[in-house]
């Protein structure tokens, strides 16, 4: 499809070198809005393909619209595109018609693609898919369907760095720059020094969005000013982290924008070669990632001499093994030079001493994209965004028991309650919304009490968690807070370098400690209610030690999700150490069960179905359980079909 | 160049860019540290060295940070030693709890740590890591469940002698210490030099002991027990005895040998005088043919397993003369059992050695004669320490004895083996007596002293020019051996010691932080050389005594046969 365009090259180089009012004629612009779809004269089908989408059967999906067409003989284009936001609606087909705006339907299939497509070009829309439908001053509207910016999920979102997600290719350079991109890139190679980009970005204000929020100019000049032969660049692609996503998504939906922050960055601090480590498991984000940094190339704004400014640079996609740990600077570089990917005690930092020795810069890639925005629109528009303290946007991966999970971006400041209440929809199934957590692994559960906390860097440290990974995962009444705090430090454990002793050896006991305080006591020697609490006691020691003494972040943070919780949910804890009772029911180990002897019909289903031999009983008589034996996994009450099993 | 930084409210002088543990140890204030070595790269991985800085939000580690502006800092605040002592606690709620039955007890960093921070309860428990113990190598043993992974085995084994046979693998609390392929010791790379035991703070590594067997056979009157120690064990012995430090205890320690029971007791250095006699004269015939230039010294077996398995291409370079050890142990069972008529399956002989890699060089295959080994055990002086307080000698009473005939004259040339550089000395006195018949003009030869990395030393023979080299820890080898085959080396003899500072620093030494003791140890071999009167290998008159009664001419046919080896290609999990 790509070739289609291929004589555009120069006219679209030209485009972005100088403002499109100086342009000569009305075949330049009339070439843009054919490449912006603004003009179409076939039926232009839209398929979402992107990781989420294609667990949800995108790629059959496609094959069924080829054949469609093919059986009708019908010509359409058809694009791939990244994802909208919304990954409970995946696989998100779009339909435009020439003259018509375009329509978004949600979670299609291979069986209502029919349907759909069977109506949409008979201009008949199947109301029970559409989503909505683009605004476009150039297209007719479509009747009664709603406006995707209308919709509440994208009305209070600011999608500065996502506005390209969904909406164009993310495998055509044309659709990219003629939506405005590499103009920025262009802009600073011929009109900025290195040192004047970095003041740019710092003024901007720009925090680095990996979750300490370092400043980023401060960082950048700091690598600059080292002098050295060469330099590096690397992009944490690497999430590596349950519950965030976003950077997936976003690679997969516009991985120019990533080569262009690079390309940008790169240049401030004076780089020649910049690095992108991403998850061997990210397959489609490669692959796009490379398929990008081709296309660049080609289009000679990476290489030798780039646009005559002198200026060389190559990128190259790094693929790493998928490490938590490796998220860590100092670590991530360890792993890019070959050897264990394991932190190193700082100073020196990365900027002075980096990868290979040489002052090297670590930016995450929500960083490096939040470049051309502000190079775009200026230091001051930018500086208008946010709160006093974070400036701009911030993504988040918002996931668990909510109605519409996806990545969202807000301004920072929004408040959480708007984020998961107005965006996200609410808590799905008109449960109750219980806790959020925040951050992923080093991050922690904030409740209700915290709902009008606005995000932004400041605010979420005082409560005690962190951005971290920006991973937002809401829980409802179902969930466990014990048990939410028991997976993240399993997590840690595993994850663990190893190098630090209060991480390796303080993560390990710290899960051992939750793991007791949601188990039954084996006997009343060997867990008394005391030693439980005495456990507890001890988990504020550790974690607090290990806050103090840990060599590199992920220890650091190991221990917020911890104290958080101790310190806004300290009553389930309680709950679960003195009553032995776990309100949401998910410690199996916690629960205990009784027969009801009038409703028991002696079955004897229960009996033979139990694992650990704790039912007793003869047949048509009523069964007892030894709750010496009961190891509380709730097969028993599952299987009974006379509600004779009681759960307490 | 200077910066006041205020410790404890105590102002002190820095200096800019050294760390801040260095700026406190030189003022007298101790922070204790687990994973530090000197010299080597910081890991900053036990943080006990962790102190508190003003403005700064955690802890920081001592070791590595560098000092670079005016710091207000608290070392044993009551958050720093909560902090300490929480992390002992943590090592120890994954640390076996048998510290009465463990190699280490009372020498044990992490059991002094433990008591110097108060650690009197055990406040945290839970599962510990279970591992099985490596007893595949005949020289050291890995017990990876008292390992507190602060990697000073790896960085010894990868900084100084470059063999990198250990390695941290996998993760969190997984995280271990093993060898390539996470193999047992006897399929790695591993040399079996003994340092990592020797920087191990706990008993995950120490070496295999031969107690029982030495016990066992002192008290078999059927049998006859044979004991030959190394130059460099009769200098170390002192610092465990309250013996004078940096004097040769040669003689006391031939009497405690006598004291346990053993029959004879021989002194190794006698071997060293043949071995010098023998490869001096082995590098005169290559030097007069030309042929298989430079001459490796053979009597460091880590050497030699290293080149076996990682420069068999050198093997020609090497001389074939057998380590003191072995040679006294060749003698022992094929010279001296027949003089005495006793049946040599009738004698047991021990070796008390600087080494854990002698324990290996025993049992090689090359050292067996008619299936039996020449050395049947190898004990280190840390071993020997234990026996001799096992059998209650008073060591101080003791007045000194001399070693049994024959092995008991020695000159010091053979006791410079002790050191690094010091075989080399000794070989460059007896070469010119092979080459030229005449002594060398100067016998001391002050750049083969205090050897660092490696050092060249051109000596006048006759009209020939000879070069003489001495390599100083196993890492400086590989250099030499590139410059070998791209023919570039000069050096006629290049001595080559696995540890750094030779035997007297060996893996079986007592373990010594006193950095005064560790250098006295090299004087007392130095000062025996400068005072004695027999200072050059063929001179001695036991050895030529020897050569005239048994062995015939130096490298005669006899010679080859119970004086020499051979070597071959080793194959290992590098």
């Amino acid at each position: 499809m790509a070739n289609e365009y291929h004589n555009h090259k120069e006219i679209l180089l030209n485009y972005i070198q100088s403002p499109l009012s100086e342009k000569t004629g009305n075949k330049i612009s009339e070439i843009i809005a054919f490449i912006k779809r603004e003009k179409v004269n076939q039926p232009i089908i839209g398929i979402s393909l992107n990781s989420s989408s294609i667990i949800a059967g995108a790629y059959q999906l496609k094959d069924r619209i080829l054949e469609y067409l093919q059986e009708r003989d019908l010509n359409a284009e058809i694009i791939p595109l990244g994802a909208l936001g919304v990954t409970s609606y995946e696989p998100v087909v779009t339909i435009q018609l020439p003259g018509k705006t375009k329509l978004i339907y949600k979670n299609v299939n291979d069986e209502n693609i029919i349907a759909i497509l069977d109506g949409t070009l008979n201009n008949f829309i199947p109301e029970d898919h559409v989503f909505a439908q683009v605004k476009n001053k150039l297209h007719e509207v479509w009747e009664q369907v709603p406006f995707l910016h209308e919709i509440s999920f994208f009305q209070n979102q600011q999608r500065l760095l996502l506005s390209n997600c969904g909406i164009i290719n993310p495998e055509s350079i044309e659709e990219y720059i003629s939506n405005g991109g590499y103009a920025s890139y262009l802009k600073i190679l011929r009109e900025n020094t290195p040192a004047e980009v970095c003041q740019i970005i710092e003024q901007s204000n720009l925090k680095g969005r990996g979750g300490d929020g370092y400043p980023t100019g401060k960082k950048w000049k700091v690598a600059l000013e080292s002098p050295s032969d060469q330099k590096y660049l690397i992009c944490n692609a690497g999430e590596s982290d349950p519950g965030a996503f976003m950077e997936r998504l976003l690679i997969e939906s516009d991985p120019h924008k990533i080569v262009e922050g690079i390309a940008i960055s790169a240049y401030a601090i004076g780089a020649q070669k910049a690095f992108i480590y991403i998850e061997s498991e990210y397959n489609l984000a490669i692959e796009r990632l490379q398929m990008a940094i081709q296309q660049a190339k080609a289009w000679g704004l990476l290489g030798h001499n780039i646009f005559e400014s002198g200026y060389n640079l190559d990128i190259v996609v790094k693929r790493g093994a998928g490490a938590y740990v490796c998220g860590e600077e100092t670590a991530l570089i360890s792993s890019l030079e070959g050897k264990r990917g394991k932190p190193r005690s700082k100073p020196p930092y990365p900027a002075t001493r980096g990868l290979f020795g040489k002052p090297t810069v670590v930016n995450n890639v929500e960083t490096l994209i939040n470049v051309p925005v502000i190079i775009e629109k200026g230091v001051e528009w930018y500086n208008s965004v946010g709160t006093a303290e974070s400036k701009g946007t911030k993504l988040f991966s918002v996931s668990g028991k909510v109605e519409f999970p996806g990545i969202i971006e807000v301004a920072m400041g929004t408040k959480l309650r708007d984020i998961i209440f107005r965006i996200a929809g609410g808590i799905a199934k008109g449960k109750k919304f219980k806790a959020v957590h925040i951050g992923g692994p080093s991050g922690g559960c904030l409740g209700e009490n915290h709902l009008d906390t606005p995000i932004d860097f400041n605010s979420i440290m005082l409560t005690g968690t962190s951005l971290g990974s920006a991973g937002m995962v809401i829980l409802d009444e179902d969930n466990c807070i014990i048990d939410t705090v028991k997976y993240f430090m399993d997590f840690l454990q595993k994850e663990s370098c190893g190098v630090c002793i209060p991480c390796r050896e303080g993560t390990r006991r710290m899960h051992e400690i939750l793991e007791n305080i949601s188990k039954r006591p084996k006997d009343d020697q060997s867990h008394t209610t005391l030693q439980r609490f005495k456990g507890v006691m001890q988990l504020e020691n550790l974690a607090e030690v290990l806050k103090d003494t840990s060599m590199c972040g992920l220890g650091r943070k190991a221990a917020n999700p911890v104290l958080t919780s101790l310190k806004w949910f300290r009553s389930e804890y309680e709950d679960h150490i003195f009553d032995r009772r776990c309100e949401a029911g998910v410690c199996q180990e916690l629960r205990t069960f009784e027969i009801d002897v009038d409703a028991c019909t002696g079955c004897t289903l229960c009996a033979r179905k139990c694992p650990s031999g704790a039912i007793y009983g003869t047949p048509k008589n009523a069964h007892f359980i030894v709750q010496d034996k009961c190891i509380g996994c709730g097969i028993c009450y599952n299987t009974c079909k006379f509600s004779a099993i009681i759960s307490k | 160049m200077f910066i006041d930084i205020v410790v404890n409210n105590k102002k002190i002088r820095a200096k800019r860019g050294e760390t801040i543990l260095e700026a406190l140890s030189s003022n007298g204030i101790k922070v204790p540290t687990l994973c530090r070595m000197e010299g080597l790269s910081p890991t900053g991985a036990c943080r006990m060295c962790v102190v508190e800085i003003e403005g700064k939000a955690g802890l920081i580690p001592s070791c590595s940070y560098p000092i670079e502006e005016p710091l207000r800092i608290w070392t044993h605040s009551t958050r720093v030693i909560r902090a300490r002592k929480m992390l002992v606690e943590l090592l120890l709620s994954n640390h076996p709890d048998d510290c009465l039955y463990c190699i280490r007890n009372g020498n044990c960093e992490l059991q002094d740590m433990a008591v110097e921070l108060n650690v009197r309860e055990r406040r945290i428990s839970g599962e510990k890591t279970k591992a099985n113990s490596d007893h595949s190598s005949p020289g050291i043993i890995r017990d990876p469940a008292k390992c507190i992974l602060c990697g000073r085995c790896v960085r010894v084994c990868d900084e100084i002698l470059q063999v990198s046979t250990l390695d941290i693998i996998k993760r969190g609390n997984k995280t271990a210490i093993a060898t390539t392929m996470n193999k047992d010791l006897n399929f790695s790379s591993c040399i079996n030099c003994g340092q990592c035991i020797m920087v191990c703070p706990t008993a995950a590594l120490h070496e295999k002991t031969n107690f029982d067997i030495v016990q066992e056979m002192l008290s078999n009157t059927d049998i006859k027990v044979v004991v030959q120690y190394s130059p460099s064990v009769a200098v170390t012995l002192a610092e465990e005895f309250q013996l004078k430090p940096g004097k040769d205890h040669s003689g006391i320690l031939n009497t405690a040998l006598k004291r346990m029971g053993f029959d004879w007791v021989f002194d190794s250095a006698f071997g060293a005088d043949i071995a010098i006699y023998e490869q001096s004269a082995e590098l005169a015939d290559r030097i007069i043919n030309q042929e298989n230039l430079p001459m490796f010294s053979s009597c460091c077996p880590g050497w030699i397993k290293y080149m076996e398995q990682s420069h068999p291409d050198m093997i020609d370079h090497v001389s074939t003369t057998k380590s003191p050890q072995q040679i006294v142990g060749s003698l022992i069972k094929r010279y001296f059992a027949d003089k005495q008529g006793i049946p040599t399956e009738k004698i047991f002989s021990v070796s008390v050695m600087p080494c854990t890699a002698k324990k290996f060089e025993a049992q090689r295959e090359e050292m067996t004669h008619k299936g039996v080994s020449d050395i049947d055990v190898v004990i280190t002086t840390r071993e020997l320490i234990k026996l001799i307080h096992l059998y209650g000698v008073d060591v101080a009473s003791l007045d000194e004895d001399i070693a049994d005939s024959p092995f008991n004259i020695r000159s010091s040339a053979a006791k410079l083996v002790a050191v690094s550089g010091g075989l080399a000395e000794g070989i460059a006195r007896s070469l010119s007596f092979h080459l030229s018949g005449k002594e060398l003009g100067e016998l001391k030869i002050s750049k083969l002293r205090n050897v660092k990395d490696y050092t060249e030393v051109e000596i006048k023979i006759g009209k020939q020019e000879i070069v003489i080299a001495a390599v100083n820890g196993l890492k400086n080898v590989t250099a030499v051996i590139n410059d070998i085959r791209e023919e570039k080396c000069k050096a006629h003899y290049i001595e080559v010691m696995a540890c750094e500072g030779g035997c007297i620093m060996g893996g079986g030494q007592p373990f010594q932080k006193d950095d005064k003791i560790l250098k006295s140890r090299i004087k007392a071999v130095y000062d025996s050389d400068d005072k004695e009167s027999i200072r050059v290998a063929h001179k001695n008159s036991k050895m030529l005594d020897l050569y005239n009664e048994f062995l015939g001419e130096k490298l005669s046919e006899k010679c080859m046969k119970i004086l020499h080896t051979r070597y071959s290609q080793r194959e290992v999990l590098l």
